[in-house]
């Protein structure tokens, strides 16, 4: 085994029923990495997860996570493992510090009531301690998850959509402690729908119906992906909207805000497309970056293509 | 993962346990309600109905002795007089249609037969369709009538022969039996309820996947969900047994000890058949069901309602199969009839095989996983 890979899993499937959620599935995410699962809703994020901890046993494929083997040595994984779910899985008739109690003691903290009490205070939960959990918003219960799953000091993070239903500042929050864990050795694996939190992955995969379409660096994406953007500003953009949905060269078409991205894999058939717009006066066209938005919406859309 | 870690699980479920369960009053205040409610229901109709049943005289003779005893009757709380019936046509037609539950014939020439120490007959027709409330007053004939003829004859042998004679149903049962069936019956439904509920809460709450991603083994969980109800458990088995000695003045004849290791047995069977009911379970409303799937059968087939000498071979097979049949011969033999451990062995080590059975496929059951 590779000592610097931390997830290193090979073949991975599993089927509920008829539904193949997970799709030979191989992944090495490095230590110390921020590693982004990204995909649409029902792609096979959490099913993934949950193999590589332990939770669900692959029906084929297999590999390690911590040096530990994810079929045969889960309870190894799971007491290394930092696990925040989806969906709030505390619980909501204990208070916070109760919570964070039972916690720790399932996984055998050491100094526990120390632990507790440092973790309260490291995550400003202190003022909060003797809440009910229910009585959180969203934002502080995501933030006792986290203290929750981190209190063991796992080596792995395995968070599945931490960030979603949480309003901006708690999301910035949230992130800042995702980098400073990093920082401090730990892996990270995250899956969101939100680009910004995209971008501070160091690396991403990007999932749909189970398979994995892309995996690499961040900053790479694009590149792979092969598609030249224009952008085109101006008022009344629906004509032109409804001009180039069709034309040859252009593969995608997207707004944002009160502009629209034209992308292409086909340079210059793109621009040919483009031209006749350009000579417009009303309207301002310009060559753009192509970002990791339109990198994906293209993605999912072959994708949808593959699975039909 | 050494056995601190692991007791120290343990501890951690258990007292999570306890707080929800101090948290939820609403269930909590059930189940210590269910039992005193169910006793008082149970208990104060069958007591009201067992006592000032109407009662029909035949009066064969009128002599002192004969109002001595009508007079006994009425004072015993368990007869009232209702009237006297002129011909024994007229009395039956009373017990048929349930105007009279009782006819009590005094033979004429009586007063003339006692004094020659002939030992006259007096008849005691009930009516054996409601046997618990026949089998009060018709229990405590015989010492009604030896007490009333006292002052008369002073204590010799019977002096007369009482006859009782059960119209409709021979058999006959006693109120006693209804502590025995009520501890079994509440026992199982409330303890398999609630742990299969509180396991399933976490399936549906998402609480059990954070509870499976650390390393808490199945039997850690188990322990540790099941201990806070087998205190909840003999909270109730106390509160049953106090208001049974002191509302209803059911007796407690028999070996304690026996009684202790028989309610703690049940109480574990029933909370590890809640268990897996949780493992076959996906919600909790499949849970509750499940429970009244076992309830059913506990509540029917276990002699609880019905003598279980007098059921079908086959219902009797599956009666002997379900846990609750065995624990009410345990507490009746143990309270009613003075039974001592050696003596309810026989009821015991079922409930021990099932014990072990069913934590066994439970704990098998249990998922680890989450598939």
């Amino acid at each position: 085994m590779d000592g610097d890979l931390v997830i290193d899993v090979h073949g991975l499937t599993k089927s509920f029923g008829d539904t193949r959620v997970v799709d030979d599935f191989s992944i090495q995410v490095p230590r110390g990495a921020i590693y982004g699962f990204l995909g649409p809703n029902g792609s096979g994020k959490t099913t993934t997860i949950r193999l590589m901890c332990g939770l669900l046993k692959p029906d084929g494929g297999g590999g390690t996570a911590l040096g530990y083997d994810i079929v045969t040595q889960s309870r190894e994984i799971k007491s290394r493992v930092g696990y925040m779910t989806q969906k709030f899985s505390l619980y909501g008739d204990l208070t916070v510090k109760e919570n964070l109690d039972f916690m720790a003691r399932l996984h055998a903290v050491p100094n526990q009531k120390e632990t507790v009490l440092a973790t309260l205070e490291e995550y400003d939960l202190e003022p909060r301690a003797k809440q009910l959990a229910a009585n959180l918003s969203g934002g502080w219960k995501q933030r006792l998850a986290l203290a929750a799953a981190t209190m063991h000091k796992p080596g792995l993070l395995m968070l599945d959509e931490p960030t979603a239903g949480v309003d901006p500042k708690a999301r910035r929050d949230f992130w800042d402690r995702i980098r400073r864990l990093s920082q401090q050795g730990v892996t990270v694996l995250v899956s969101t729908h939100y680009m910004d939190e995209a971008v501070q992955c160091d690396s991403i995969a990007y999932i749909a119906y189970g398979k994995k379409l892309i995996d690499a660096p961040s900053a790479d994406i694009a590149g792979i992906v092969g598609l030249t953007t224009w952008r085109i500003e101006g008022k009344g953009l629906q004509p032109v909207y409804d001009a180039l949905e069709h034309a040859r060269g252009v593969d995608q078409i997207a707004r944002f805000g009160s502009a629209l991205h034209v992308s292409g894999r086909d340079e210059a058939a793109l621009e040919r497309a483009i031209a006749p717009w350009r000579e417009r006066p009303e309207f301002e066209v310009s060559k753009a970056k192509t970002g990791l938005e339109e990198a994906f919406i293209w993605l999912m859309t072959g994708a949808q293509d593959n699975f039909q | 993962m050494n056995r601190f870690a692991s007791l120290n699980r343990i501890i951690a479920i258990l007292r999570k346990e306890f707080i929800q369960m101090t948290r939820d009053r609403l269930t909590f205040g059930m189940m210590v309600g269910i039992p005193v409610m169910q006793l008082l229901l149970f208990g104060y109709a069958i007591n009201t109905d067992a006592r000032h049943l109407p009662t029909l005289v035949e009066m064969g003779d009128s002599g002192p002795a004969s109002r001595a005893i009508i007079q006994a009757m009425e004072t015993s709380e368990f007869f009232d007089i209702t009237g006297i019936a002129a011909s024994p046509e007229e009395a039956d037609i009373a017990l048929r249609d349930g105007t009279a539950s009782f006819v009590v014939t005094i033979p004429p020439n009586f007063e003339r037969d006692l004094a020659r120490g002939e030992r006259p007959q007096i008849l005691l027709d009930s009516d054996g369709s409601d046997p618990v409330a026949a089998g009060a007053g018709s229990g405590a004939f015989a010492g009604i009538v030896q007490r009333a003829l006292e002052p008369y004859l002073g204590e010799m042998t019977p002096p007369v022969e009482t006859v009782i004679h059960r119209r409709y149903n021979p058999a006959g049962r006693t109120a006693l039996n209804i502590v025995p069936g009520l501890l079994g019956t509440i026992l199982t439904l409330t303890m398999a309820m609630m742990t299969s509920i509180s396991l399933t809460r976490e399936a549906e709450r998402g609480t059990l996947e954070a509870l499976l991603s650390t390393p808490t083994e199945a039997f850690e969980v188990m322990i540790g969900k099941i201990t806070p109800y087998v205190f909840v458990g003999s909270l109730q088995v106390a509160i049953m047994l106090a208001g049974a000695r002191f509302l209803f003045g059911v007796p407690f004849l028999g070996s304690p000890l026996a009684f202790v290791i028989a309610s703690a047995l049940f109480i574990v069977v029933n909370l590890a058949l809640g268990f897996l009911f949780s493992t076959v379970a996906r919600s909790q409303m499949q849970a509750m069901q499940l429970t009244m799937f076992l309830f059913m059968p506990s509540f029917l087939l276990s002699g609880f309602m019905f003598p279980f000498a007098a059921m079908p071979q086959w219902a009797q097979a599956l009666g002997q199969l379900i846990p609750t049949t065995h624990y009410i011969r345990v507490v009746r033999a143990v309270m009613l009839k003075g039974a001592e451990l050696p003596d309810v062995w026989p009821s015991i080590w079922p409930m021990i095989v099932m014990c072990i059975v069913i934590a066994v496929v439970a704990i098998r059951r249990y998922r680890r996983t989450l598939d």
